[in-house]
């Protein structure tokens, strides 16, 4: 008496989850491309994880009436892993809006990609597009901040030859313009004259020849 | 008595300072995509013969002149005779031109080493769209190097017609890239050298022409350097040095931009792979992993002849990699230093610190090379004494610097990358040219190759050589004049020129014509810089028959 009850309930459920169904959503998960060697296989224990998740955040919602796992159907599970799964009302005869469980999920997918340790790349829900975080802005561009010290630096540097050039030429033409043209050509090339560079001829006082020295002392007293 | 000239401190500054400014971004840039499209090493034997028959000749000619001369390069070609001072005049030209646009690739190198501070690199991730759903569009269809480049850093206009405005941030760094070519040029000869304390016809013609560009002759830069020489100076040897180091600089960075490229070919070949191999399994369902890069051919089979209809929906989508086709990607120019580079240094470990240490060589090679045509520009000004007696050094510069800074604005607007191009193509190729051969002409014939080569002797110390009598007598003046017939009918034979324009719905390169207009910019950059020559030699014979007729009148 029960079998044909039984037998319809399945048909149902097997109509309200299809691939393409109305209000149908594709799950896609890359377990060994998240984890590797700890990869866990994907069983009717997880399978059950994921309707528990579904209908977690459907009960999140407010104003809904409490889903129960039971409402969650899952279908045609690949060995990619990739479903289907729709959520039903309590009556078992309609599926939710889409809508719905899309901002649903939406809400609560950090909870979701946690409960399987994955993320949003290796547990995809096709249709459902996840927001990716907004990337961090400093209030000053970091760049803006690098130029302006460079810059800084720039202009010091272009001040303060500008400055010595400008002391230099009032020195210059401050001078005795007689000696000024010998003393221009030592200051300004670098260069040498016969040979000898132009600073050592000022230096101050000249050498004390150590030969003379030794001779004296070396000759004894009379 | 008359100032006297500034000197080098001591020849290796003066060698210095010609090994920056000839090694520059055309060694990184064009001496790698030149050997990579003639036959990689095979390049390497015109190149070598060029070098010998053009580029050493012509380098030590222009530094021999300007050491015998003693005066940048419009005086110096005035002493050789008054009718080829439009020589000079050309040269300055043509280095005014360079440096405008020269100058704007230190500014995105500049842009380029202040965003590489940052965790990720601004260049390895593409900028989320408005929704935060997804990827920016634009950046998806291109690659997000392509992406910052044609948009953050330039923001380019779909075509050189919509010139868009000046974007204020590659305009500051124009303005800092100024600053520093000014700190550095500010006092003269002593700062410069210290700041460096580089079977198939069309290969032929591409070993001469990058031998002779790379080694910036004709812009009078060479003449500047040397005319601060001592008379002594052996600057033979020198100019042997240069070239040397500038060819070998050339070669060593092709062996680096060759294992950049393979690095790059290979890793975009990887990912080219996995991307396949991701579509396959969610179309087909497989087990995730049970595809991989070994078992990836025969799979397409299977998966074709056991879902054939299935297989022939996702067949359009699947991309076919090819390590080949990756390799022979070829990029010249600024879309290989600031596009393929990047991609490279991305995805390397501790990417932060070589962006860093390639934007700052960068950045080291564009100044050097700016710092030489600067000279080339500001020793002819300096040498005159009209304008040094109202305007001291500093003056000068500080003038150069700021006309050319205003000038090149225009490279900063949208369509600034079109007008860069335009420059970068024509502004100093045909004119250069022209330049170089009429200097060879001028030494050889109309100066007088004995009496030059007397000079030298007396100068130098060392008789002149057979093998550089030869070839300025006679080898390089021919090889010139060929590659100018070349280029001259090459361009008369293209027809309308075109360009490459950045269309952001693609994320793709796409060829226009260029407008009338900017096709008159091209042939006035061509015209200004070539007819000096002519014009100011009509000028000066003018002069001299009103003067006679003048002297002629009073007697």
């Amino acid at each position: 008496m029960l079998w044909p009850l039984f037998f319809l309930m399945t048909a149902i459920h097997a109509e309200l989850c299809q691939p393409d169904a109305e209000n149908a959503f594709k799950v896609r998960l890359s377990i060994r491309t998240a984890l590797g060697d700890k990869a866990y296989v994907w069983d009717t224990n997880e399978e059950y994880l994921f309707r528990a998740m579904v209908a977690f955040s459907m009960r999140k919602v407010p104003n809904r009436g409490a889903t129960e796992i039971s409402h969650v159907l899952l279908c045609n599970v690949t060995q990619r892993v990739s479903f289907w799964f729709v959520v039903t009302d309590p009556s078992k005869n309609h599926t939710l809006p889409a809508v719905e469980v899309q901002s649903a999920i939406r809400m609560n997918r950090n909870r979701i990609n946690n409960a399987f340790s994955l993320n949003d790349h290796t547990l995809e829900f096709l249709k459902i597009p996840s927001t990716f975080a907004p990337p961090m802005e400093p209030s000053v561009p970091i760049w803006i901040i690098i130029f302006g010290v460079i810059f800084c630096i720039v202009i010091v540097a272009v001040t303060l030859l500008i400055l010595s050039g400008i002391r230099q030429h009032r020195r210059n033409t401050k001078g005795p313009s007689g000696v000024d043209d010998t003393e221009d050509k030592c200051e300004n090339t670098i260069a040498v004259e016969n040979g000898i560079p132009c600073d050592p001829l000022d230096t101050k006082g000249g050498h004390i020849n150590e030969v003379f020295l030794t001779e004296e002392e070396r000759l004894t007293p009379l | 008595m008359e100032k006297a000239r500034p000197q080098w401190g001591n020849p290796l500054q003066f060698v210095f300072a010609c090994i920056s400014y000839a090694v520059g971004l055309g060694n990184v840039w064009r001496f790698p995509y030149l050997c990579q499209m003639y036959g990689g090493g095979s390049f390497l034997v015109p190149y070598i013969i060029m070098l010998i028959l053009e580029g050493m000749p012509l380098l030590y000619l222009e530094l021999a002149v300007g050491q015998r001369m003693r005066q940048g390069s419009i005086g110096a070609w005035r002493t050789i005779s008054p009718y080829l001072s439009g020589v000079g005049v050309a040269s300055v030209v043509a280095s005014f031109f360079l440096s405008m646009y020269y100058n704007v690739i230190n500014a995105w190198s500049f842009w380029y080493l202040f965003h590489s501070f940052q965790d990720p690199l601004p260049w390895s991730v593409c900028p989320l769209n408005d929704n935060l759903t997804g990827y920016d569009e634009e950046c998806e269809k291109a690659s997000s190097t392509q992406y910052f480049w044609y948009r953050k850093t330039l923001n380019i206009s779909p075509s050189i017609q919509e010139s868009g405005g000046v974007q204020w941030e590659p305009a500051l760094c124009l303005i800092l890239a100024w600053l520093v070519v000014y700190l550095c040029i500010l006092r003269g000869t002593e700062s410069t050298g210290k700041v460096e304390q580089l079977a198939n016809p069309k290969t032929w013609i591409s070993a001469a022409t990058q031998i002779f560009f790379s080694l910036g002759l004709g812009f009078g830069s060479l003449i500047a350097f040397a005319s601060y020489n001592e008379p002594s100076n052996d600057c033979q040897k020198h100019a042997i040095v240069v070239s040397l180091i500038n060819s070998s600089t050339s070669i060593f960075s092709s062996i680096v931009t060759f294992s950049i490229y393979g690095f790059k070919a290979t890793f975009n070949y990887e990912n080219c792979l996995s991307k396949v191999i991701l579509l396959l399994t969610n179309s087909f369902d497989l087990e995730d992993g049970f595809l991989t890069a070994s078992n990836l051919e025969p799979m397409k089979d299977y998966l074709a002849s056991t879902y054939p209809s299935k297989y022939s929906e996702v067949f359009p989508h699947i991309r076919n990699c090819s390590l080949e086709s990756e390799l022979n990607t070829a990029v010249q120019g600024t879309g290989l230093a600031f596009i393929v580079y990047t991609e490279a240094i991305k995805n390397m470990e501790v990417s932060q610190l070589w962006s860093v240490l390639y934007f700052f060589m960068l950045l080291t090679l564009g100044i050097g090379s700016m710092l030489g045509n600067t000279a080339a520009i500001l020793t002819p000004l300096t040498d005159s004494k009209v304008i040094s007696r109202h305007l001291s050094r500093e003056a000068i510069s500080g003038l150069v610097c700021l006309i050319s800074c205003g000038i090149s604005m225009v490279f900063t607007m949208e369509a600034g990358n079109y007008w860069f191009d335009i420059f970068n193509d024509y502004a100093a190729t045909l004119s250069l040219l022209l330049i170089v051969l009429v200097e060879i002409i001028a030494v050889c014939y109309v100066y007088g190759l004995r009496r030059f080569g007397s000079d030298l002797q007396a100068m130098t110390g060392h008789t002149l050589n057979w093998y550089w009598k030869a070839m300025w007598a006679g080898v390089s003046p021919l090889l010139i004049v060929s590659l100018f017939i070349f280029y001259l009918s090459d361009y008369i034979l293209m027809g309308t020129l075109q360009y490459q324009a950045w269309d952001a719905t693609q994320g793709k390169l796409v060829t226009k014509d260029y407008p009338s207009y900017a096709l008159a910019v091209i042939w006035l950059l061509v015209a200004s810089s070539t007819m000096c020559i002519p014009l100011v030699a009509l000028g000066i014979f003018i002069t001299h028959c009103l003067k006679k007729r003048g002297t002629a009148a009073v007697a």
